[in-house]
């Protein structure tokens, strides 16, 4: 059983090796626009019909395949969760569902907008695939996708086109079920938690919740919504009767609710810190530089997250208690 | 040469042109050159045009982390190295992040009453960029406290992380001391305004549009109606504007602060200070 305890090692895919070759050649032979497979894109089987192209920790815009995709077979048509972080990346995806299934791709669900989750859409983008979409990502979007572009060519050395940022044709407030045949996935829409949008997917069938980035595991959580919300979030999910989930960072499968407890504990702690410096009159400069975690050694990207987050953080807690001001 | 080069606001080809600053005399290395390109290639001029400016750390000292993380929130502090007198004093400070959009991030201004014209704020960063605090003295002389920065972190957009969090509390201002207020002493307070300030320079992918700018353009604090410290400030600083500053309460009395913003919204607030008479006792 996958555990996500310890450092995560790449599981052998469950296709055999010689016809995962084998159709991976097919698959370019015979759709010439999904380009050649990456030998290197491997997808894992999780749970009858789930799959996971697993992630690797890296700054965004500094690597590739960071983020878990997931994808998940129904009778009737396929269900991916989160693209990559640029065309090539989604391809390279697409290539390793025909290496599964040769059913159609239908539904295109984004869990949140940061670049490694779905800057992989375009390779999704013809007739047939919804994308779906928090009622709030798209202004997200709207406010970043320049930017994203900008920054993929400056650091990333992709050279990415407007092709790349793709809209969520439905967007979901509250719940929304999408019956992708034999499988209903029940996709919900959080209240500012890692971002201001994030959406988490269960499959029924399996009892298995894909997250994205409401947890973290290996790769330090990165705050860019709501520590606050967060916590509120993995608190409320917690309490949920759900086997396991699909993490956005991490191993591709992990036991639930004890996969949530690294990000919790790291939020918590934060969260109690920055409180007590900006209730000390602390500022900004002398927190970043003085708040350290107790888990150092637990976590991945430790020194390009962590004062990121304390700043992120104490731009929140020092306005937390504003309603009592006056 | 580790500078970003894929961004020249004036067109001019990087390498010629450094070549031929090289040439002239009393500049400095080459990575120091190119990466102040857009400063001498237009900005300085624009701003000061042929008045002298002198770089040293002798006036104000600029300070920055050398690697921001946040580059959606740079805490940036700006220390004065002479007492605020009614002789000479710190009148303004002028802060420049030569590679945003709009690079002058804020001018601040300071009176004798401000005691010190020491300054925390927080920017937004776009890019490695330098940045440079220039501070005008009363007798009318230009001093410049120079850094430079990096400013990664992949996806901290400007925009505001939790837009509607942020738009619910719009206008929201608090006035704070950060220690206890001493008698006709130089005493550290804080202004803190809750908004968005969106820059404007976002484009949403349906409309095409731009997002319209909203931000804090301009801040007065007064203590007893003398002014203290005020700015006009741009796109630059980062969302829920933070200040820290510095006036001389010479007694009891009220602190104001009037805040506007670019639609021309009114915020204040007010705080009754106390001052200790016990000089030179440093309370915490």
């Amino acid at each position: 059983m996958l555990s996500y305890q310890g450092k995560f090692r790449a599981r052998k895919p469950v296709i055999l090796p010689l016809s995962g070759v084998f159709l991976a050649l097919s698959c370019a032979a015979t759709s010439p626009e999904h380009g050649s497979c990456s030998p290197s894109t491997e997808i894992v089987q999780v749970a009858a019909g789930i799959y996971v192209r697993p992630g690797h920790a890296a700054v965004v815009f500094e690597g590739d395949d960071i983020a878990n995709l997931s994808v998940i077979v129904g009778d009737r048509c396929v269900a991916v969760i989160d693209t990559g972080s640029s065309a090539a990346e989604g391809r390279a995806l697409s290539c390793a569902i025909r290496g599964v299934t040769d059913r159609p791709v239908c539904y295109v669900i984004n869990t949140h907008v940061h670049p490694d989750h779905m800057l992989g859409n375009a390779a999704f983008a013809k007739p047939g695939v919804e994308f779906v979409g928090h009622a709030k990502l798209p202004r997200a979007l709207a406010l970043r996708g320049d930017l994203y572009l900008e920054r993929a060519s400056a650091h990333g050395g992709h050279e990415l086109d407007a092709s790349h940022i793709v809209f969520p044709e439905r967007t979901v407030t509250g719940t929304v079920e999408l019956d992708i045949g034999g499988r209903i996935l029940t996709v919900r829409a959080h209240n500012s938690a890692h971002t201001d949008h994030d959406l988490s997917v269960l499959d029924s069938t399996s009892n298995t919740a894909f997250v994205g980035d409401l947890v973290f595991l290996e790769h330090l959580p990165v705050i860019d919504g709501s520590i606050n919300g967060w916590i509120d979030a993995l608190e409320e999910l917690s309490g949920e009767s759900i086997d396991y989930i699909v993490p956005g960072h991490g191993p591709p499968r992990a036991p639930w609710p004890a996969a949530a407890a690294p990000t919790l504990e790291y939020l918590t702690e934060l969260r109690d810190k920055v409180r007590s410096w900006t209730s000390s009159g602390g500022d900004l400069a002398s927190a970043q530089a003085n708040i350290d975690l107790s888990q150092r050694a637990e976590w991945l990207l430790v020194d390009r997250y962590h004062q990121r987050n304390v700043g992120a953080a104490f731009q929140e807690l020092e306005w937390e208690d504003w309603t009592n001001d006056d | 040469m580790t500078t970003d080069l894929q961004s020249n606001t004036f067109g001019v080809p990087l390498r010629l042109a450094t070549l031929l600053l090289m040439l002239a005399p009393g500049v400095g290395d080459a990575t120091t050159v190119e990466e102040d390109m857009i400063w001498t290639g237009g900005l300085r001029q624009a701003y000061f045009g042929d008045r002298l400016i002198t770089e040293s750390d002798d006036l104000i000292v600029l300070d920055a982390p050398q690697r921001a993380e946040n580059a959606a929130i740079v805490p940036i502090s700006i220390t004065a190295q002479i007492p605020q007198t009614d002789q000479r004093y710190i009148k303004t400070i002028y802060f420049f992040i030569d590679k945003n959009p709009g690079p002058l991030a804020g001018t601040f201004r300071f009176t004798p009453k401000s005691g010190r014209a020491d300054l925390a704020f927080r920017v937004r960063i776009n890019a490695y960029t330098p940045i440079r605090a220039i501070a005008e003295t009363s007798d009318g002389k230009l001093h410049m406290s120079r850094r430079f920065i990096k400013a990664t972190g992949g996806c901290s957009a400007p925009a505001g992380s939790d837009l509607d969090a942020a738009m619910a509390r719009l206008g929201k201002v608090k006035l704070k001391m950060t220690s206890a207020a001493q008698m006709a002493q130089p005493t550290p307070a804080q202004l803190m305004i809750s908004h968005p300030n969106l820059s404007g320079m976002q484009m949403d992918q349906v409309t095409r549009m731009y997002a319209p700018a909203h931000f804090v353009r301009h801040l007065k604090v007064s203590f007893e109606g003398e002014e203290v410290f005020s700015a006009e400030t741009g796109i630059g600083i980062s969302e829920n504007p933070s200040f820290r500053f510095f006036f001389v309460p010479e007694s009891k009395g009220l602190l104001t602060a009037e805040v506007t913003d670019t639609k021309d919204l009114q915020f204040s607030q007010t705080l009754q200070v106390a001052p200790s008479e016990r000089q030179g006792i440093v309370q915490n």
